[in-house]
């Protein structure tokens, strides 16, 4: 296990110039990146052919210290930047990582569309329920009654259920873990990669110093050993009713289904008209009409 | 773009001729959201770029549209995008990630009266200062204006080889007269046509530093997966890419990508002149404005008036030399704008040999006919 470790730390990382991190200590950014690196190593993904985009916030720092192609995109564009990514050369693996207020407000519209489209992406997002590098304030993932720098006499405002939302928008896989969770979270992420067409994998991690704090739910630790009792498997949360579900996280897969992957659909019907095209210019040719490339 | 005997007629509509030009300089990528008076150029491409091996994609609004054309760029594919002042508010905040990231790339704005929904359907000249200054910071951009249905053809072939040695978003302003106006043209044979591609790095792998600066200063791009990792970011960076706030690191980035554009000075102000040789006075014109100054040209030398047109191609980095010696040697410089004015404020600026600079401004959603100009010409 420590071998592995060592490889992950010596292998993946970008030494030259981009430690130590921007994270406050105890952040579950750090969890994240070692189980992504876990999983991208246990696939046997070249480090060439990985695409890892982010967009803004302290999720957005993740890939500079990666060592694969990254890009730290616009707030809420990552998804973008990847769907152009992945159409103009496919063979690439497309991740991106992204916080709560970055994938579901800015991003909203990305994301669903993204998961609509059903692109062969990986969507990462990271859940703290805050905006944590810009001062606390609430997100779309706020829960009611909480409070942040911008609601301070607590949300009036309901949350949205990210895994579910992404259910709902038409993604092809969505799985959700927890930072506790380290392993689970890897397997987790190993097959959200894995899995061709759009996959969600929504982690719930913490933000002590900007959402924990405020809603006194303790330190690093506390909020952490919080997601431990809050947890349960999707195996059991169908068994359990709704009063039992409350401040409950369910965790797993919630949905792994297959369906045609645009991607793949664009190629067939691009190569279909590319063949018709070209017979066209040979008939014309035949008949001594030049045809213009026009 | 010379002629031959072999070549035949097309009888194309500017957004036509624009989607010829961008296939023939090799934009092989679209990303796009429909809009009026642009969305021929989207209808088109969705037919045309599988058969060149291409990808379209219609994306859920501009601001993707622009996300997607940047990925693509950096995965080694020329692209572009096309829309109308709406779209090209929300394309602002990808565009300057494109000026700060170096990424090449063609952005089409058909122009249309606004603010806001404005004047769908009717043409107007009011975007040129925002296709300058419109996304946020400090840094250059290439702006390009298209006149006729030629003009769409070749200034887009331009505007990606600028875009591809330059390593920077190249914005055409076009407009709905010119976009859907029908004329027939004869478009150039394929090899007759020179199409620049960006300097790829030679050298191995973890010798490259992906914004160092060289004697052109526009770093050589390598494309994701080929061999090349490295990082990409919106921060001001590093020449490794890495982010910076080193403020002599972010000096030396900032200035270099102001002087890339500026090394090419020459090589990216392009203008036509027409009947400038004896001209004591001229109109200073841009798209479609500049044809019917053309013709106002024509029918005051007929009428003895010794004018001429200089006519704008390049609009920024604004053509202040070619501009600065017919401002010398005429004594009136007539800029018909479709506009309140946004390009005769350029042309104020750089006045410093004391001509006299005549507005004539239009903003109900008409073109300014040659017989307006004309008008000026012979009372001026």
């Amino acid at each position: 296990m420590l071998e592995r470790a060592e490889i992950i730390r010596k292998e993946y990382l970008r030494h030259d110039k981009k430690f130590p991190h921007v994270w406050c200590p105890g952040c579950g950014n750090g969890i994240v990146m070692g189980a992504l690196l876990r999983a991208i190593h246990s696939i046997g993904l070249s480090k060439d052919e990985v695409v890892l985009a982010s967009g803004i916030g302290c999720s957005g720092r993740l890939p500079t210290y990666v060592d694969f192609n990254t890009i730290h995109t616009t707030h809420g564009r990552a998804l973008t930047f990847a769907t152009g990514i992945k159409l103009a050369k496919p063979e690439l693996s497309v991740l991106t990582v992204m916080g709560d207020g970055d994938a579901t407000a800015i991003g909203g519209n990305h994301f669903i569309h993204a998961a609509r489209r059903n692109i062969d992406l990986t969507a990462i997002i990271i859940n703290n329920a805050t905006y944590g590098m810009t001062g606390g304030q609430y997100s779309p993932a706020t829960p009611y009654g909480a409070k942040s720098t911008t609601s301070v006499y607590g949300h009036v405002e309901h949350a949205f259920n990210i895994a579910e939302l992404a259910v709902a928008a038409g993604a092809s896989f969505v799985a959700r873990s927890t930072v506790y969770h380290a392993s689970h979270l890897e397997q987790m992420i190993k097959k959200a990669i894995e899995k061709r067409g759009f996959s969600v994998m929504e982690i719930i991690s913490n933000c002590h110093v900007q959402h924990g704090r405020r809603n006194k739910l303790g330190g690093a630790v506390e909020m952490i050993n919080g997601f431990k009792e809050r947890a349960v498997t999707i195996g059991k949360a169908e068994k359990m009713n709704p009063e039992e579900l409350e401040g409950k996280i369910t965790i797993g897969v919630l949905t792994d289904v297959e369906k045609p992957i645009s991607t793949d659909e664009y190629r067939r019907i691009a190569a279909e008209a590319k063949e018709k095209a070209d017979n066209i210019t040979k008939a014309k040719e035949k008949n001594g009409i030049k045809r213009y490339e026009e | 773009m010379e002629l031959n005997n072999t070549q035949k007629k097309v009888l194309l509509q500017g957004n036509e001729a624009i989607v010829a030009g961008a296939l023939a300089a090799g934009c092989r990528f679209f990303a796009g959201y429909p809009i009026t008076p642009a969305s021929e150029i989207s209808e088109i491409l969705s037919v045309k770029l599988p058969e060149f091996g291409g990808t379209f994609v219609q994306m859920e609004d501009e601001i993707a549209s622009m996300g997607a054309v940047l990925g693509a760029s950096l995965a080694g594919v020329k692209a572009m995008t096309a829309t109308s002042g709406p779209g090209f508010s929300l394309i602002q905040e990808n565009l300057g990630y494109g000026c700060i990231t170096e990424v090449p790339c063609v952005i089409v704005n058909v122009m249309r009266g606004g603010p806001s929904t404005g004047l769908p359907t009717s043409p107007a000249q009011g975007d040129v200062q925002m296709a300058r200054w419109g996304t946020h910071g400090d840094h250059p951009i290439i702006v390009l204006a298209v006149s006729s249905v030629a003009d769409c053809f070749s200034v887009t072939v331009r505007a990606f080889n600028l875009s591809e040695k330059y390593r920077t978003p190249v914005i055409i302003l076009s407009d709905e007269v010119v976009a859907h106006t029908r004329e027939s043209v004869i478009l150039p044979e394929p090899d007759q046509i020179r199409v620049f591609d960006r300097v790829k790095p030679d050298v191995p792998p973890e010798w490259y530093k992906p914004y160092a600066d060289n004697n052109r200063s526009v770093p050589d791009m390598s494309s994701l997966g080929d061999g090349y990792r490295h990082h990409v970011t919106g921060l001001v960076h590093d020449e490794k890419g890495f982010p910076t706030q080193n403020p002599q690191e972010i000096k030396q980035f900032l200035t270099r990508i102001h002087k890339k554009i500026s090394k090419g000075f020459q090589d990216i102000q392009i203008t036509k002149n027409h009947h400038m040789e004896d001209a004591e006075v001229f109109v200073i014109a841009y798209g479609s404005v500049a044809r019917s100054a053309l013709r106002a040209v024509r029918d005051a030398r007929k009428l003895g008036v010794k004018a001429g047109l200089v006519q704008l191609i390049t609009l920024f980095p604004f053509p202040r030399k070619a501009v600065d010696t017919y401002l010398r040697q005429c004594r009136v410089a007539i800029v018909p704008e479709m506009n309140m004015g946004q390009m005769s404020r350029e042309v104020g600026r750089v006045n410093q040999a004391g001509c006299r600079i005549v507005k004539h401004n239009r903003i109900d959603g008409q073109l300014i006919t040659p017989e307006e100009i004309l008008k000026h010409l012979t009372t001026v």
